[in-house]
């Protein structure tokens, strides 16, 4: 492709203080992993023929996740197709130090499973399998690879229900989701899935397998260990199985499409509508750039003009449906609303929310690079946080959209930008410094459900008090004291040796 | 670092366009296939980058990934970043082909027989046609099986006759005249009779002329027509295909009419976009943007000209349904017309086909090239049809219209769209 800039050698994205990590192509283990090679011929008798790749062709797509200017080459990418293989793999990974990159389907928002200099890429997506649907339980019992969808796909039959919905659900694995704890827009009512993980098969650095918690709604035998791999972003464990609470599938939803001609009216809706102890399921805004994206790529029928637009959804019995849609709809008219309209079926309703979850990615349609963040704050301080994110924007000179989930106070404020223009990822970089900066005055934090992994590793420290940074290492070097496991992610870290 | 030729004509946004969000890959069916990343349109993405930013060359592997790619175009659809992926596709299949990287005699010679002889030159087609429907309609290609004269030919090549298309008696220019004028005529139209469809659904041409002379078109169809460039520039051969566009613009006089119509799907989703191909043609580039602004699918244009409903008949129902050739619903965002269309004609039970957009495995010459891929499409699309119990599958392109009914057997008939609106007309006037 013309490289429009300068014809002069290619010059790398450097993304400085965001992703305070850039890596060219490193080939430090590079030729020993080929399948004729001694420890090439190893792994295969791990994972099986055909389950090692080592060519540049293999590698470059698996050297990135869903994040923005975020690469690097694996040494070699192993595709294991059960928990005993991954055990295997993590043995003689232990035995020559290299470490480990666990990775699903690779739509990380924080660079947490981008390779690692040196280090192998274990990609679960083979590990597909729903073991077990326990009615008499309302559990669920899955391999790590399963997609989240397929999770709620197995489940429906039986009159249950997976509740955690992140944008990329269609193709994330529920491995990922359980490793970074991942959210989605149904968090105000249903919670995140740490609020579904009953236990969990984990393989541990020496690659012996553990499995942590149980079917028991009532377990407090020991630590709580599951809960310490719960968003662990892969430094801990390989999460091979997981055993995930359903609960009873809502009877049904109504959905409902509000337009406001500034946020602080959307916000007050929202407000109001908690204050009179309705939790709907949804609550998701976006703001005018966004909505003119999805609109553009999904035709659902937005309205393009509004300041704000709320996607609000109840779910439950039929009678409390009606009654509480009904009285969203009056709060919201009540707020100033500009118009307020109904879906006019399940179909139109599952078209909304679709259009919803792909609002990061249509914003790619307006400039080359697209940074989204995930800061999030107290519901009650979420209007203060929009609109000093416009005036960053301001400030800076950015294109930045944002939209998010205004029940729980979940914001993504959404750079519009061009990574090869260095002078312009200057000032994004300032503009993300200011707004991680008044996010954790407001008493918020730096990522509500994307991670910490490469891209917010530098400002973690400023949300952490110096003891609980500590603690944090205090627990990676108990467990995995080598450092083998997704090393350099969260915060950077050495071996215990060393 | 390997000089780039036409993948030096892409800007680089078109490669940043990619997010890699992942957003395509549960849309992607060689993804579904592998769960490998490579086999992945953001995969293909990457490696299209690496090559650009110089840290990969144009190897084998690159052309053979690109290879088994079917440019479906399934991640258009659901792409909400809106790469431009038919682009990158196109341009990264002729990168491979100018690197020679996947040479082999063989491939030359048939790149050579069918892309420079048989479709480059309209009149070879046509004899190939004649020779092809006297083997087939004398009895001697029955005679030839039997003798097991066929061993001779290379494998694939012998797993591949009995799916030859049956070639019609009467190719397009016998059936439809060049000039066909409606009693009331309100538009006039160009009319696109394609290669395939000439040479085995010369009656699909002639039902779609009859559906727009019934609709107030009058056709123009030049006599002798040639390739659009589709089978060129989704096989890497993009200067043959600016060739070919030229000699398609060429032969209408675009000023006069108001639209050019295709009624398949594989040759629609590309030739809407000659401006692109012939953007460096000062001759061309303006003739291209007109054509462009002119070029429509059949069911694109009835719906927008507002087609007569056909009046109720009395014939009796018949279970029928709808597949989604890739070229239109996703290479043309077309999905809703052929569905307004089918749902307009009476005695036509219609029920949903699971999946229905996804890839029959056709594909262009997919099922010539990859034959073990392409045939795990067709039996996914079959058993999806099966399901149905429909009697009848429309789809409108030849390629599905082909991989298809080779896929069910003869139990289920495949039927044009168009040609279920023309029989409707037609039984009106009987009546």
């Amino acid at each position: 492709m013309r490289i429009r800039k300068k014809a002069s050698s290619i010059r790398p994205l450097r993304f400085g203080a965001i992703a305070g990590y850039f890596v060219a192509l490193h080939m430090t283990n590079h030729g020993k992993f080929s399948p004729g090679s001694p420890l090439g011929a190893l792994f295969i008798d791990a994972v099986g023929e055909g389950n090692l790749l080592t060519e540049a062709e293999d590698l470059i797509p698996y050297g990135f996740d869903g994040t923005a200017a975020l690469k690097n080459r694996a040494v070699c990418v192993v595709l294991p197709r059960s928990t005993e293989a991954v055990g295997e793999v993590m043995k003689l990974a232990a035995a020559e130090g290299i470490p480990v990159v666990t990775r699903g389907s690779g739509t990380g928002l924080s660079g947490g499973s981008v390779p690692v200099d040196g280090g192998i890429v274990l990609c679960l997506v083979h590990l597909d399998t729903i073991l077990e649907v326990d009615p008499a339980n309302l559990t669920i019992l899955c391999e790590s690879g399963v997609i989240t969808k397929a999770v709620d796909d197995a489940a429906n039959p039986h009159g249950l229900f997976y509740p955690p919905d992140p944008g990329s659900m269609k193709i994330s694995t529920i491995g990922g989701n359980v490793a970074n704890n991942s959210g989605g827009l149904r968090g105000l009512k249903y919670g995140v899935t740490r609020d579904y993980v009953m236990g969990m098969e984990v393989v541990l650095p020496s690659g012996e397998t553990a499995w942590l918690g149980s079917k028991c709604v009532k377990d407090v035998a020991g630590y709580s260990m599951k809960d310490l791999f719960i968003g662990s972003e892969g430094t801990l464990g390989i999460i091979t199985k997981v055993l995930l609470k359903l609960v009873p599938r809502p009877k049904a939803r109504r959905t409902l499409l509000a337009s406001f001609d500034s946020m602080e009216a959307a916000a007050r809706t929202v407000s109001e509508i908690i204050a009179q102890q309705i939790i709907p399921c949804t609550l998701e805004f976006l703001d005018r750039k966004t909505c003119g994206c999805v609109e553009d790529y999904a035709k659902v029928g937005l309205p393009t003009e509004a300041a704000a637009v709320v996607l609000m959804e109840t779910d439950g019995a039929e009678s409390v449906v009606d009654e509480e849609s009904e009285a969203m709809a009056s709060i919201a008219k009540e707020n100033g609303a500009i118009s307020v309209e109904k879906a006019r079926d399940d179909a139109h309703a599952a078209r909304l929310a679709t259009a919803r979850r792909s609002a990061f990615s249509a914003l790619a349609r307006i400039r080359p690079t697209t940074i989204l963040e995930d800061v999030t704050v107290p519901r009650s301080r979420l209007v203060e946080i929009v609109s000093f994110v416009e005036e960053t924007a301001q400030r800076h000179q950015l294109d930045i959209a944002t939209f998010g989930h205004f029940g729980d106070g979940n914001v993504h404020p959404t750079i519009l930008t061009d990574e090869t223009d260095h002078e312009e990822m200057e000032r994004v970089e300032h503009a993300l410094s200011d707004i991680f900066d008044k996010t954790i005055e407001l008493g918020g934090t730096i990522t509500g459900e994307h991670g910490v992994g490469l891209a917010k590793k530098p400002f973690l420290p400023r949300q952490f008090d110096d003891a609980s940074y500590g603690l944090l290492k205090q627990v990676k070097s108990a467990i995995d004291p080598h450092c083998l496991l997704n090393p350099g992610k969260i915060f950077d870290s050495e071996s215990a040796e060393s | 670092m390997t000089e780039l030729k036409y993948m030096a004509d892409l800007d680089y946004s078109v490669v940043q366009q990619c997010m890699h969000c992942g957003m395509c890959l549960p849309s992607c069916p060689t993804y579904l296939e592998t769960k490998q990343e490579r086999n992945s349109p953001r995969g293909r993405i990457a490696l299209m980058r690496a090559i650009a930013d110089g840290e990969l060359e144009v190897t084998k592997e690159f052309g053979e990934e690109m290879y088994y790619c079917l440019g479906c175009l399934a991640c258009t659809t659901a792409c909400p970043a809106g790469v431009d992926y038919p682009k990158l596709f196109e341009h990264a299949r002729a990168e491979v082909e100018y690197h020679g990287v996947l040479f082999s005699p063989e491939r030359r010679f048939w790149r050579w027989l069918t892309l420079r002889q048989l479709f480059a030159k309209p009149w070879m087609l046509r004899a190939v046609g004649r020779m092809l429907w006297l083997y087939q309609a004398s009895g001697v290609s029955g005679l030839v099986r039997k003798s097991g004269l066929l061993r001779i030919l290379p494998k694939n090549l012998r797993e591949l006759e009995p799916t030859t298309p049956v070639v019609k008696r009467h190719f397009s220019d016998d059936l439809i005249e060049s000039t066909e004028t409606p009693r009331e005529k309100r538009y006039r139209v160009g009319m696109l009779t394609g290669c395939v469809q000439d040479l085995v659904f010369s009656d699909v041409n002639r039902d779609t002329v009859d559906v727009l002379l019934a609709n107030g078109c009058e056709v123009v169809t030049p006599r002798s027509q040639g390739c659009c460039g589709s089978l060129y520039a989704h096989n890497g051969d993009l200067d043959q295909a600016a060739e070919q566009a030229r000699a398609a613009i060429d032969s209408f006089d675009l000023e006069s009419i108001d639209s050019i119509i295709t009624n398949a799907a594989g040759c629609g989703s590309h030739l809407k976009h000659y401006t692109h191909l012939l953007r460096d043609d000062p001759d061309y580039a303006e003739k291209a943007r007109l054509w462009d602004s002119k070029a429509r699918d059949i069911s694109e244009w009835l719906v927008e000209i507002g087609f007569r409903v056909p009046e109720p008949n009395a014939e009796k129902e018949v279970r029928t349904t709808y597949h989604e050739a890739c070229h239109l619903c996703h290479g043309q965002n077309i999905s809703a017309q052929p569905r307004e269309i089918l749902n307009a004609i009476p005695g036509l039970n219609m029920v949903e086909l699971k999946d229905a957009t996804n890839c029959c495995g056709s594909a262009g010459v997919y099922n010539i090239t990859q034959p073990e891929q392409a045939a795990k499409l067709q039996k996914e699309k079959a058993a999806c049809i099966a399901e149905t119990g429909a009697d009848v599958v429309v789809t409108a392109n030849p390629g599905c219209h082909l991989q298809i009914q080779n896929g069910v057997g003869p139990d289920v008939r495949v039927e044009h769209p168009i040609s279920l609106l023309a029989r409707a007309y037609r039984s009106e006037t009987k009546q």
